[in-house]
């Protein structure tokens, strides 16, 4: 059993070292935003995901309403139900309904990639290991963050407002250059995006993502329905 | 008090996105439609994120083009999601020091 949570700790040092560097960005932006460090990594440490906290952050920032920050995030967040039920055939039979509860928490896009790549049953002890070492790193880069969101020079921590941002189009971009049909969906979403921005203003910054993104995809699957297989969720987990 | 309920509200949701179906689902989604759907929300939720909010992101609209050319670039030629999120950020800096 602790052979398995030292594994589990061991292929999350990766995971944990990339959040260490894209939560400091977050924990910046948060500090820029008025709130405090503890705040920041109390965020951090309850979400454990970078474009849903980003996302609540602007709301937060825009005091929108509780509905839109529950539907943004739901919007958001949906493709981690994908990953859930990909994950949930490949358990180990000692995960048990408490163990699912608590390990649903560390379900992210990296964290599933690197799940979802391993040959056997997937062990409890295992994904706590992964989820510890990601959360420390996730959670303690927040905090140094928005430390240094106070400390450092405007230039550098203006500079680091971007790394959230840099990090999505590294997400988006590969796969569009491979898919047409990624690419058709990417553009409408920013042309509607642009739209709300800056012709239609009434409507708040958390539903003109929901709106953008669901219009997006809704014509994506219209025009370029993708063929069921079984592999399906990995695909969109290592271009995600 | 209002920021403790965003906060709630935020981790609540998205604690339960990720529970319920690994808790409760065991089979597949059918409708190939909604399939589709939700292979292609993330792209689109992460390009609506991000443009236009990117260009506002540094403070300078002019460092925060540059930034998103740099990241666009490594991105394109397949860098990892590290190495591109902090040379959006470097080339922000660095442009920010000449403009």
């Amino acid at each position: 059993m602790k052979n398995h949570f030292l594994r589990g700790m061991s292929h999350g040092i990766p995971i944990a070292l990339g959040y260490l560097s894209v939560s400091f960005g977050f924990g910046i932006l948060a500090a820029k935003s008025g709130l405090s460090a503890t705040v920041a990594a109390i965020i951090s440490a309850s979400n454990l995901t970078s474009a849903g906290q980003a996302a609540g952050l602007s709301i937060i920032t825009a005091g929108g309403t509780l509905i839109e920050m529950a539907l943004t995030q739901f919007t958001i967040n949906l493709r981690y139900s994908l990953m859930a039920i990909s994950l949930s055939q490949k358990l180990d039979k000692s995960f048990s309904a408490p163990k699912r509860l608590l390990t649903s928490y560390g379900i992210t896009d990296e964290i599933f990639a690197v799940c979802s790549a391993q040959q056997e049953p997937l062990t409890p002890s295992y994904m706590f290991g992964m989820i510890l070492i990601a959360f420390l790193g996730w959670t303690s880069g927040t905090l140094l963050g928005a430390e240094a969101g106070h400390l450092l020079p405007a230039s550098v921590s203006g500079a680091m407002g971007i790394v959230l941002y840099g990090m999505f189009l590294a997400i988006i971009i590969p796969p569009s250059r491979k898919e047409r049909s990624v690419l058709a969906v990417v553009i409408v979403a920013a042309a509607v995006s642009i739209i709300f921005k800056y012709l239609i203003t009434t409507v708040s910054g958390g539903f003109a993502i929901i709106i953008s993104a669901a219009a997006a995809s809704a014509i994506g699957a219209a025009l370029f329905p993708v063929k069921e297989t079984d592999n399906e969720d990995e695909r969109t987990v290592q271009n995600a | 008090m209002k920021l403790a309920l965003y906060i709630i509200v935020m981790a609540g949701v998205t604690y339960l996105i990720r529970m319920i179906p690994f808790t409760f689902f065991n089979r597949k989604i059918k409708s190939q439609f909604f399939r589709s759907f939700l292979y292609y929300i993330p792209y689109a939720v992460l390009s609506a994120m991000t443009i236009p909010a990117i260009f506002y992101s540094t403070g300078s609209i002019m460092t925060a083009a540059v930034g998103t050319a740099a990241a666009a670039v490594l991105a394109y030629f397949d860098f990892p999601l590290i190495l591109v999120a902090l040379a959006a950020a470097a080339a922000a800096f660095l442009s920010g020091l000449f403009l």
